[in-house]
């Protein structure tokens, strides 16, 4: 097999979920990563700032200053139709929520990996999933969402990668890989992508017309800009940026299922605590009980018309999270208040284990 | 001389910039923002850079810069214009890239991009207006507002106890190794205007040679905010502000 040949073919390979992050956005053309170093997922910049993808595909890899400057980086990036991603953990992506709202307003196509720790505040470098709310409701300002996906595998920190650049630049939003620790930090095999080339300008110019890469004297300026100081043009921006949510909730949504089909009791979780669930699932069913695990892999937009149709079939739900219960309300809004949904949850870093999701469905919904 | 000889475009001696669009300007008369949008179009013509300018816009009286020069734009949040220039320069070198930005941008909320990214040693340009003052709020405090200098947060004078010094960035700018021209300039007479017009043209042509960051600071009035006539605010720029921000290089490699 020559270097071409080898180059064109997806590679398997045993390695973090943060490295396979990395080896996935040179794959798959990503244009230039801007980034600050914070646990647990600083061997995305590590193993860039090491592959040396400037001297290979071109990409531009650079450490910023502050996570705030990264976002903007992604922004000016972004705003010449370059494939551009940021990557960061809790507290760091709170300093980036101005950024991420100016994104928004701009209708700017971009890449963010959060590998979520435990919070408030400094917290702890240990697993979480307490950004949800940050993450799916909008942590900037204004009325704005991300398309999220949740990954719960090494596997999935390279897909999801690959997968946010197509759907950030179908839709024109920001795509967040939602990680946590857990997920960032583990070692498993994984098949990475095959080499896409980087757009060429030219191609660019055609998949994203409104770039700014200069003005050619055939067409009027191009501007990047969230600003609108008429009432009316604000709200006929606001329009399109909902009427292009709309589209999202009703084409990319993602989960899967395990042991669903026939299930009495339903568990609903996502990432890690996801994995942790499929085992008691497991054990339940060992025991006689018929339960079945929901995983949503897109949390924005998230299965409400799933989870809707299964509350006709089911007798009870619990939502099983490293927070102290934030995508629960969610479940809730697609169950409508017609079977009990419950939560079982874990916070700080503390990943529950299996014996305890089935004791909290045996408590909380079998026998309550 | 007839009407026909002087129209006669053999006889022209000024037009006005192509690259400056043909509508009424937001800002107020005697502000030193139009001069330099002006100069700034005048010299992209000139270097035949109009096809391959991107010009970042500030959060500020200048957050409008995109409608009134004929290139792309990017509108930057407040204080990360040098953010958005590092990334699009590295991102197509060949490129001219430039901030436009005010004190307040600059020197308070975007102290740490500016600083990080003129000693990274980014190749664009920063071209600074410092008149002292939030102009577009109405008038506040800036990071560099003068001692004693009246503004609608400082409405007895600013004074050091209560809110600190003046800060003299492009002093701090021309020491960092990133920057290679860091010049101070004004536009309140013609012969000014002149030598600012050749200062930006210096620095549009390093960042074009990639020889690291230019700052071309300019010292400017804002006669609304001071609450004075355009030609009194020239008059107290003069007295007040050259003492305290003199012009002319600060560095020059």
């Amino acid at each position: 097999m020559n270097d071409s040949e080898k180059h064109n073919m997806e590679e398997v390979r045993l390695m973090k979920g943060n490295e396979a992050v990395a080896h996935a956005a040179i794959r798959c053309g990503c244009d230039g990563y801007f980034g600050y170093p914070i646990t647990p997922q600083s061997e995305i910049m590590e193993t860039l700032m090491e592959l040396e993808p400037w001297n290979t595909t071109g990409m531009v890899v650079l450490q910023a200053e502050s996570e705030t400057a990264s976002i903007n980086m992604v922004y000016g990036a972004a705003g010449c139709g370059k494939k551009a991603m940021t990557s960061s953990s809790s507290p760091g992506i709170s300093l980036m929520q101005e950024g991420i709202s100016y994104l928004a307003g701009a209708e700017l196509p971009c890449v963010i990996v959060n590998v979520m720790r435990g919070g408030p505040g400094l917290g702890t470098i240990q697993p979480s999933q307490a950004d949800y709310y940050q993450t799916v409701k909008g942590g900037g300002h204004g009325d704005y969402k991300m398309i999220t996906l949740a990954p719960a595998s090494v596997q999935e920190m390279a897909d999801h990668t690959v997968l946010a650049f197509d759907l950030a630049f179908k839709y024109r939003v920001t795509a967040m890989v939602l990680a946590d620790g857990v997920i960032g930090q583990m070692m498993e095999k994984v098949v990475l992508p095959p080499f896409k080339p980087r757009w060429t300008e030219n191609e660019i110019r055609q998949i994203s017309p409104w770039a700014t890469l200069g003005k050619p004297t055939t067409r009027e300026p191009n501007v990047i800009n969230s600003l609108r100081l008429e009432a009316s043009d604000m709200e006929e921006l606001n329009l399109r940026l909902q009427g292009r949510y709309r589209e999202i909730e009703k084409n990319e949504v993602l989960f899967e299922e395990f042991s669903v089909k026939d299930a009495e009791y339903v568990i609903v979780a996502f990432g890690t605590t996801a994995r942790v669930c499929q085992k008691a699932v497991e054990m339940a069913r060992a025991e006689g009980i018929k339960a079945g695990l929901l995983r949503p892999i897109t949390l924005y937009p998230f299965p409400t018309v799933k989870i809707s149709n299964l509350a006709n079939k089911v007798k009870g739900m619990l939502t099983v999270e490293m927070s102290a219960g934030q995508m629960v309300d969610d479940v809730r809004l697609a169950v409508n208040g017609r079977i009990p949904v419950e939560f079982y949850g874990r916070m700080g870093g503390i990943v529950p284990s299996p014996d305890e999701v089935l004791h909290a469905l045996k408590t909380k919904i079998i026998h309550r | 001389m007839t009407t026909n000889d002087i129209i006669n475009p053999a006889n022209l001696v000024y037009a006005k910039t192509k690259v400056m669009n043909d509508v009424p300007m937001h800002y107020c008369p005697g502000c030193s923002h139009g001069v330099v949008h002006k100069i700034i179009a005048e010299i992209i013509e000139e270097m035949d850079m109009q096809e391959k300018t991107i010009g970042i816009a500030p959060v500020g009286c200048a957050v409008f810069a995109y409608k009134y020069l004929d290139i792309d734009w990017q509108q930057a949040a407040h204080g990360r214009a040098p953010a958005l220039a590092t990334a699009v320069k590295r991102l197509l070198p060949d490129r001219l890239v430039f901030t436009y930005q005010g004190d307040g941008d600059l020197a308070a909320i975007g102290t740490a991009e500016t600083i990080h990214a003129a000693n990274r040693g980014e190749n664009i340009a920063i071209i600074f207006i410092n008149n002292g003052i939030y102009g577009m709020t109405g008038g506040q405090m800036a990071p560099t507002t003068l001692l004693g200098m009246k503004s609608s947060t400082s409405p007895n004078g600013r004074t050091v106890q209560l809110n600190g010094n003046p800060l003299d960035i492009t002093k701090l700018l021309a020491q960092l190794d990133g920057t290679c021209y860091v010049t101070r300039q004004s536009v309140h007479t013609i012969a000014a205007v002149r030598k600012a017009k050749k200062a930006i043209q210096k620095a549009f042509e390093n960042s074009m040679d990639n020889k690291g960051t230019s700052v071309v600071e300019i010292v400017s009035t804002c006669n609304a905010g001071w609450k004075m006539t355009p030609e009194a605010a020239n008059d107290w720029m003069v007295e007040n502000m050259f003492p305290a921000y003199p012009l002319g290089d600060l560095k020059d490699l």
